[in-house]
């Protein structure tokens, strides 16, 4: 069987004309991936989207305005924003050791990081809530100290700083690995103390990478379910997070009203991801000057 | 890495960061392993191999590894096929795929798994007609299958993506040129060409299939013996107060844990590259 040369590929050119392409299978592939990309993300996905509606404007400020709800979202976005805010200076701590230092168990450090990936948020869960309990390893020192963590709003933001602790350390290492030392070796040359390096050469260029893994890691706290709930102690008004609202919502058989908080969820996240965006894009013309 | 004085910091600094980082990880991530299997086997060995052979631990377990033998190969497929449109093809809106693709990542569990409620739940857009028909989804294992689906469903294209778009398609082409059919040039050159990634891809994907909670819970129904997956069934032992049992199931999925780090590691060392896992 012969096989024509294939054309020189103009990217951009017709999804029609793919038939001539000399690898074969794209059309194949494309509809296997959009069929199960439908099935399984998109329909769903509407589904969250246009069933609020069913309620009316009204019905879904009804719903948004409920103390609980308020106060379960509220407990959520800032919990979630402020543990990846303290995962900054820590995963940029364990960044640094990991790329710039040498010692012995480094690499047992290494793989410990991704335990928080790897880790079932069940278990997790189960975890942080022996550990913290009032009779825990660590929660009883903390107790004779006068600080609670389980079953308080603490529990939930240090389930958070759990599960986002390896997205900020993850997204900075490779930046901090490709920076290498040269320019704060140039920046030490010109006179530059050690602190000035580091807070104007150094910083401001992990500073995208930072934002990212602050973003990731705000993003996957907001809606951490697993690892929170044991730990929480789920007392409406004080200690009980947005999922599980939602939760309870479902189990009332209340779809709407369930799908009103999860979409608003979503949405905020959206905007909490923006922002972070806009401030990257602020921040990345200074670097390059 | 080798440093020059200029950016060496003091030992004292350095081994301050060490001391540090170590102190945060062994307090944050290790404790609370150890606390895991501390706790499972707090009441002896005897009491955790009970909790095993508990009829209702035995389903949970056989119903975690359907459902992820399930929804490991239709990802698996799936992630392949997107990723060789993604990265052997130029088409437009690929952005966007690749962006739709990644949203279950950023969907909190319980969101993922109650679109699907409101999808085929009682009161559903599908309910009331599948009632008639007698077909159960949400609150039994289509549902459970469906809600894993959703939560694992980037893991296999996003290890396959980068690596397939870096080796680029001469070599396909090349394949073809010599008079290979599209299915033999990927099963002979494609295919061997990512096979380590591909093994991480589906090892990470099983890893969060077994161990998935939020997504699962929303659809389960938490029916004793039929709908409870692993995780589940930690989480009614435990509201129980069967704490022992328990920890003896979360010290299972606890190894699993353990298990696909360490493969994670020995592949990404086969490989020579490294990989995020979400």
């Amino acid at each position: 069987m012969s096989v024509a040369l294939p054309l020189p590929r103009q990217p951009g050119a017709s999804l029609w004309r793919r038939r001539r392409d000399a690898l074969p299978g794209f059309g194949l592939a494309l509809g296997i991936t959009l069929t199960w990309l439908s099935l399984i993300v998109l329909v769903p996905l509407s589904a969250l989207v246009l069933r609020p509606w069913e309620l009316g404007v009204t019905g879904i400020l009804q719903v948004l305005s409920d103390p609980r709800v308020l106060a379960a979202l509220r407990l959520s976005f800032g919990s979630a924003l402020l543990a990846a805010l303290v995962n900054l200076p820590l995963g940029l701590l364990v960044a640094w050791v990991l790329v710039r230092l040498r010692f012995p168990g480094r690499r047992v450090l290494d793989a410990m990081v991704d335990l928080p990936f790897a880790l079932p948020t069940a278990v997790a869960g189960l975890a942080l809530t022996a550990l913290f309990a009032p009779n825990g390893w660590l929660g009883a020192p903390l107790k004779a100290v006068g600080v609670q963590v389980a079953y308080t709003p603490l529990g939930v933001f240090v389930a958070m700083m759990f599960v986002g602790l390896p997205f900020t350390v993850r997204t900075v290492e490779p930046v901090l690995r490709d920076l290498g030392t040269e320019a704060e070796e140039a920046a030490a040359t010109l006179g530059a103390s050690r602190a000035q390096a580091l807070l104007r050469v150094v910083l401001p260029a992990l500073a995208p990478a930072l934002l990212t893994g602050f973003g990731l890691a705000f993003a996957r706290s907001v809606g951490e379910y697993g690892s929170v709930i044991f730990i929480a102690g789920n007392r409406p008004l004080v200690s009980e997070i947005a999922p599980l609202v939602i939760v309870q919502r479902l189990e009332g058989f209340d779809y709407a009203g369930a799908a009103v908080i999860g979409l608003a969820m979503l949405l905020l996240a959206f905007v909490v991801l923006f922002a972070v965006g806009l401030l990257q894009a602020w921040l990345r013309p200074e670097r390059r000057a | 890495m080798i440093s020059s004085p200029a950016t060496r910091d003091r030992p004292l600094t350095r081994w301050t960061a060490v001391i540090l980082a170590v102190l945060l990880l062994t307090v944050f991530l290790a404790l609370p392993l150890a606390a895991v299997f501390t706790e499972a086997l707090r009441r002896g060995w005897e009491t955790a191999l009970a909790a095993y052979a508990d009829p209702d631990a035995q389903s949970a377990i056989m119903l975690t590894l359907l459902v992820a033998a399930i929804a490991v190969p239709v990802n698996t497929l799936g992630g392949i096929a997107a990723a060789w449109c993604v990265a052997k093809y130029e088409f437009p809106g690929k952005r966007l795929l690749v962006a739709l693709i990644e949203l279950p990542f950023s969907v909190s569990p319980v969101i993922s798994g109650m679109v699907f409620v409101l999808v085929f739940g009682a009161q559903g857009w599908l309910g009331p007609w599948l009632q008639e028909r007698g077909v159960q989804i949400i609150f039994a294992l289509p549902g459970l299958v469906l809600a894993t689906v959703f939560v694992t469903f980037p893991f296999v294209a996003r290890t396959l993506i980068p690596l397939m778009q870096e080796q680029g398609r001469t070599e396909e082409e090349a394949a073809a040129t010599l008079g290979a059919s599209g299915w033999q040039s990927f099963r002979l050159v494609t295919l061997p060409n990512v096979k380590w990634a591909l093994l991480t891809g589906v090892l990470l994907c099983n890893a969060r299939a077994m161990g998935e909670f939020g997504a699962v819970s929303v659809v389960s129904g938490h029916i004793r013996g039929e709908t409870n997956t692993m995780p589940l069934y930690i989480e009614i032992l435990y509201n129980e107060y069967q704490f022992a049992a328990a920890f003896a199931v979360a010290a299972l999925l606890a190894l699993l844990a353990l298990v696909t780090l360490f493969a994670k590691t020995l592949l990404e060392r086969f490989s020579g590259r490294r990989r995020e896992i979400a």
